[in-house]
């Protein structure tokens, strides 16, 4: 349930839910030609099984405890929920840190942002759960004998999830500010430290705000994945509530899992109202717009604590240390760009980059081709290419299915004022609410009523995924101007002939948005749901899901390179091939 | 009105100066010294075939103690010039120096004000102020100090702790202009300042602004304002420098204001520049001039111009005809200066419509008078469908659209993809340009139902013309 969206705000787009501004990602960047992208994804593909190669040398020298058993008692909840939302909130950190970081790269350096920008657009496509193996194993061998090597691979496996959208939008603002605003930190002499500060970053907060929220809902998912899970025919457990909702699955205690349940749903909420609202409202203050807007987010917990004192006194304390950073920030030098370059020396630095990347990336592929074909020989690929046409009609049949469903309910919430206030919040939490805490529930009605799990686990997909189908839906048809809707009530369009010409047309960017998201979700949610165990029976589907689900269980490394860089593959040809081209087509055409 | 005792050395000489200065013809003196100087400045973009220019040998000093206007209509590449003053932009050739010293970077010696503000909406009135301050390092209690004197120099006593988007389009120019002040530039940039304001506001900025230079409170030695607005330029400049856009690319006339400051406009002094300005701005090279009536065009006169030499102003059919219309009203002939004062329209405004109706051969310029034609009278005053023919006949004087109709009149097919006319443009436009280009010649072409144009498969069809299909 990665995004595969980020937000990309305009000054104009004060919609409660970031709706067309939710841009797609695979469309987002600057035109690249096809060969950069292809050698990009192999360097990609270099530098997972390199991380693999590593994790598995050093995972010989760790001796694995036993089972972890995970206590069930619903008094340990509370505590479980702290670790758990303790990771969440390290990952976001993380995940801001490596925006920062990476966009900014990007954005500053022709050269890395070659490179980097491709790189992004494929790691987003690189189904997260497929990393979980390669980071559980590389972190206990990074802390041996302890559990913080535990919670980072799940720190990572959450950041993962969040970190590519938030730093493909804040890319985005960096490389699309305002050319005054550029002007006047150069024309002014700013430093790099001011242009950041002052200029970059409150430019872009607002993106980063949408983004950061959307992407932690995602992240709940990928807690839920990371707590408890079985590596190598090792099971490990962190205490959390995932793990808590995994012993009460593997006990089979249906009301313990609803204890869970419970406690998700409180977290879920809990931390939209107090963090993602507050923080949302606050990021008003940074919309780059002439006048007071008409509709402004609003907090309750951000109103009381503008009132209180805290905020005037912390400013008070933080106030000189901010001045000393600014000072020190000076070490950074001026905001200029030089008026004359040496054409020659970028051509000779360009060369040589281009050379030491390539020959890397050239290098590592050879090795990876001889790895692969020692142990399995490369018709290793074979399988999984035809296990993905499999997942593939999965994905197809849940993505016509949800958007028969959902499309016509969105449009009716949608021009529904009354109907989207209440159902908006709802299909917030319902999209961040992490499906695969469902799916023993569900797994128990498959079980009960003889359902395939072959068919079950479109169900299962559809779970996480089918939200953003609705929730863009709603946002695509509250977008639609009143006045054009008179129109059509006056001229008498009714029926199937203003579907035609108005609410399709109408919600169609808003629609490609979800789906971008909604597809991208059910390949990566096919990993959970393809193979799924209740109590002591697990059922499998057919198809790459479950093939990479199996390989990371047994901890069979080359049938797990070649089932993710497969599932890679089908979501990246996906979105170009589909996609993006609707994408183009919503951008030109159906623009509102 | 304080901040002179910050700079007490400089103010002091500025005391000086403008004592010295009564007796001469201002209060400020062209003490000489030059500030900024451009040489052989060349600024080119890239197009198909190489570069094009669109500022070439550009020779322009600034000294200190004037206020220099540079004017010009809209791609004249006036605002391009600013920013090579300011170390913006780099030059293509040509160098731009301070103070003798070539630019290597941003110009250390200006500050920018610029048209629509550049405020930073997150920040305080205050704050914005300082910005320039913070970034050379100034403590935060003096560049605090600083600011507040700015603030009250330019009259926003009150605003410190509003936020931009709190004030009215005014209010936000003054912490424009505040924020440069406050970093004492020796040269001043202001990109359009007052396009972006009402009428009385900007005409209320821009006395104060001059006020305060003119009371050598101003803590810069000169200024350099971009506009289109030729009346501006007269009351605010000591020179005008007139940028020509295609095919001059280059200055081509300086006038030197002597008037004495603040400026009557009524007076016959102030009127007459305002029209010899206009001449020089409305004015076009003799061998590109169309020959105006159409009955009267020689074939030679006509196939000289191509799309490159003559292209198409930036003009709807609505706003040329409407002009026409008003020609017309009043009797066939006007004089331009007072149609745009009346109007209320800036000459960047209204010039594109007079040069499309002098292309067309709807009308011709003589001095800065506007003469109907006899075509164009006919079609002012026609109803639709005869307005469609006579435009029909006369757009087939305008080299692009001609271009495009007998491309497609040769083409069995009738149909020629948008891409073949770009590649042909793209020799002499920027593809912006180009774009701009085959936008005007599209609607123009529609309208006159010469051809017609898929915007999705991006082809152009030729059509049977107005006159055949529609009568009845």
């Amino acid at each position: 349930m990665s995004f595969r969206t980020h937000v990309k705000l305009s000054p104009k787009d004060t919609a409660p839910v970031p709706r067309a501004a939710v841009r797609a990602g695979v469309a987002g960047h600057r035109p690249q030609m096809p060969w950069v992208d292809m050698v990009v994804a192999a360097a990609v593909l270099v530098l997972l099984y390199a991380t693999l190669r590593v994790g598995q040398g050093t995972t010989v020298s760790f001796t694995p405890g036993q089972d972890v058993h995970v206590s069930t008692d619903p008094a340990r909840l509370p505590y479980d929920a702290a670790r758990s939302l303790l990771r969440m909130f390290a990952a976001l950190a993380a995940s801001t840190v490596f925006t920062f970081g990476y966009a900014f790269a990007a954005a500053k350096s022709r050269r890395l942002e070659r490179i980097l920008i491709p790189a992004l657009d494929i790691l987003q496509s690189v189904p997260v759960l497929g990393f979980l193996t390669v980071a559980v194993t590389g972190f206990i061998a990074l802390f041996p004998g302890s559990m913080l090597g535990l919670e980072c691979a799940s720190v990572f496996a959450i950041f993962t999830s969040q970190a590519w959208n938030m730093t493909f939008g804040f890319y985005q603002s960096l490389i699309s500010l305002p050319r005054e605003l550029d002007e006047l930190s150069r024309s002014f002499r700013f430093t790099r430290w001011m242009r950041f500060w002052k200029v970059e970053l409150p430019a872009g907060m607002i993106g980063l705000v949408w983004n950061g929220m959307m992407s932690f809902g995602g992240g709940w998912f990928f807690l839920v994945a990371s707590e408890a899970i079985s590596v190598n025919n090792q099971n490990y457990a962190l205490p959390g509530v995932g793990s808590y909702a995994g012993a009460a699955i593997a006990d089979g205690d249906l009301g313990k899992v609803g204890w869970a349940v419970l406690t998700m749903a409180v977290m879920v909420i809990g931390v939209n109202f107090l963090f993602w609202r507050p923080l949302v409202a606050w990021a008003e203050k940074f919309k780059n717009e002439q006048s007071e807007a008409g509709q402004r987010q609003r907090s309750v917990v951000l109103d009381l604590l503008r009132r209180s004192h805290w905020p005037r006194i912390i400013g008070r304390i933080l106030r000189p240390a901010g001045h000393a950073l600014a000072r020190a920030g000076r070490v950074f030098g001026a905001d200029d760009r030089r008026l004359h370059v040496d054409r020659t020396k970028q051509r000779t630095g360009d060369i040589v980059f281009g050379t030491v990347a390539g020959a890397l990336t050239l290098w590592g592929l050879a090795d990876l081709a001889r790895y692969l074909n020692d142990r399995t020989g490369l018709g290793v690929f074979g399988e999984p290419l035809l296990l993905g046409l499999v997942t593939l009609a999965r994905v197809v049949v849940l993505m016509v299915a949800a958007t028969l469903v959902w499309v016509p309910v969105g449009v009716w919430i949608g021009f529904s004022p009354r109907l989207t206030r209440i159902a908006q919040p709802l299909v917030q939490v319902l999209a961040s609410f992490p499906a695969n805490f469902l799916f023993p529930l569900a797994t128990w009605f498959f079980l009960k009523t003889g359902l395939d799990i072959n068919i079950g686990g479109i169900v299962l997909m559809a779970l996480g995924a089918q939200w953003y189908i609705l929730f863009n839906t709603i946002a695509g048809a509250m977008a639609i101007p009143a006045d054009l809707r008179e129109a059509m009530d006056d001229l008498g369009v009714t029926g199937w002939q203003r579907w035609k010409r108005l609410i399709i047309p109408g919600i169609f960017p808003a629609y490609v948005t979800g789906g971008i998201t909604a597809s991208g979700g059910a390949w990566n949610a096919s990993i959970v749901s393809e193979i799924v165990t209740f109590g002591t029976t697990t059922l499998t589907a057919t198809g790459l899901g479950a093939y990479i689900a199996h390989a990371t269980d047994t901890g069979d490394f080359p049938h797990l390179i070649a089932g993710v860089a497969v599932m890679s593959l089908y979501v990246v040809a996906l979105n170009r091939l589909l996609w993006r081209p609707l994408y183009r087509l919503a951008e030109h055409r159906y623009a509102l | 009105m304080a901040l002179s005792t910050l700079h007490h050395l400089r103010s002091a000489r500025y005391a000086r100066a403008t004592l010295a200065r009564q007796t001469a013809r201002g209060p400020r003196p062209a003490d000489g010294e030059v500030l900024l100087s451009a040489t052989g400045l060349t600024k080119s973009y890239a197009g198909a075939d190489g570069e094009l220019p669109v500022l070439s040998g550009i020779d322009l000093t600034i000294r200190a103690g004037e206020v220099v206007a540079l004017l010009g209509k809209s791609g004249s590449g006036k605002s391009t010039l600013l920013r090579c003053l300011a170390g913006l932009i780099p030059a293509s050739s040509g160098t731009v120096t301070y103070k003798d010293t070539p630019l290597t970077g941003a110009n250390p010696g200006t500050a920018m004000v610029f048209q629509n503000f550049a405020l930073l909406p997150w920040l305080t009135v205050q704050q914005n102020v300082e910005l320039g301050l913070e970034a050379k390092g100034v403590p935060a209690a003096e560049r605090a100090d600083a600011a507040l004197r700015a603030i009250d120099l330019i009259g926003l006593d009150g605003f410190e702790s509003a936020y931009p988007k709190e004030l009215s389009g005014g209010m936000r120019q003054r912490v424009g202009f505040a924020r440069a002040l406050v970093v004492e530039p020796d040269v001043l940039l202001m990109d359009e300042p007052f396009s972006a304001l009402d009428v009385l506001t900007a005409e209320n900025l821009r006395g104060e602004l001059m006020e305060l230079w003119e009371s050598g409170q101003f803590p810069t030695r000169s200024i350099v304002l971009v506009t289109h607005n030729i009346e501006e330029a007269v009351l605010m400049a000591d020179r005008i420098v007139i940028l020509g856009s295609r095919p001059y690319r280059t200055i081509r006339d300086e006038f030197e204001v002597s008037l004495d400051r603040p400026r009557e406009r009524d007076s016959a002094a102030f009127q007459d520049l305002i029209d010899r300005v206009y001449r020089t701005m409305t004015g076009r090279p003799k061998d590109l001039r169309p020959t105006g009536h159409p009955e009267a065009t020689d074939g030679a006169g006509t196939d000289k111009r191509t799309p490159a030499t003559a292209a198409l102003p930036a003009a709807s059919v609505d706003g040329l005809s409407g002009l026409a219309e008003i020609v017309l009203h009043r009797g066939g002939c006007c004089d331009l200066a007072d149609l745009a004062d009346d109007l209320g329209l800036d000459f960047d405004d209204i010039l594109p419509l007079v040069d499309a109706l002098d292309l067309l051969g709807f009308l011709v310029v003589r001095g800065d008078d506007l003469l109907l034609t006899s075509t164009g009278a006919a079609f002012a005053a026609a109803d639709v469908q005869r307005s469609k023919t006579l435009f029909a006949e006369a757009a087939m004087n305008a080299p692009l659209v001609k271009l495009i109709t007998s491309s497609l009149r040769n083409n069995p097919a009738g149909t020629l993809r948008a891409g073949f006319f770009r590649d042909l443009l793209a020799h002499h436009f920027t593809s912006e340009q180009v774009t701009r280009q085959l936008e005007t010649a599209t609607d123009w072409g529609r309208y006159a139902e010469l051809y017609s144009y898929d915007a999705e498969p991006q082809e152009y069809h030729l059509e049977t013309g107005p006159s055949t299909l529609r009568r009845r």
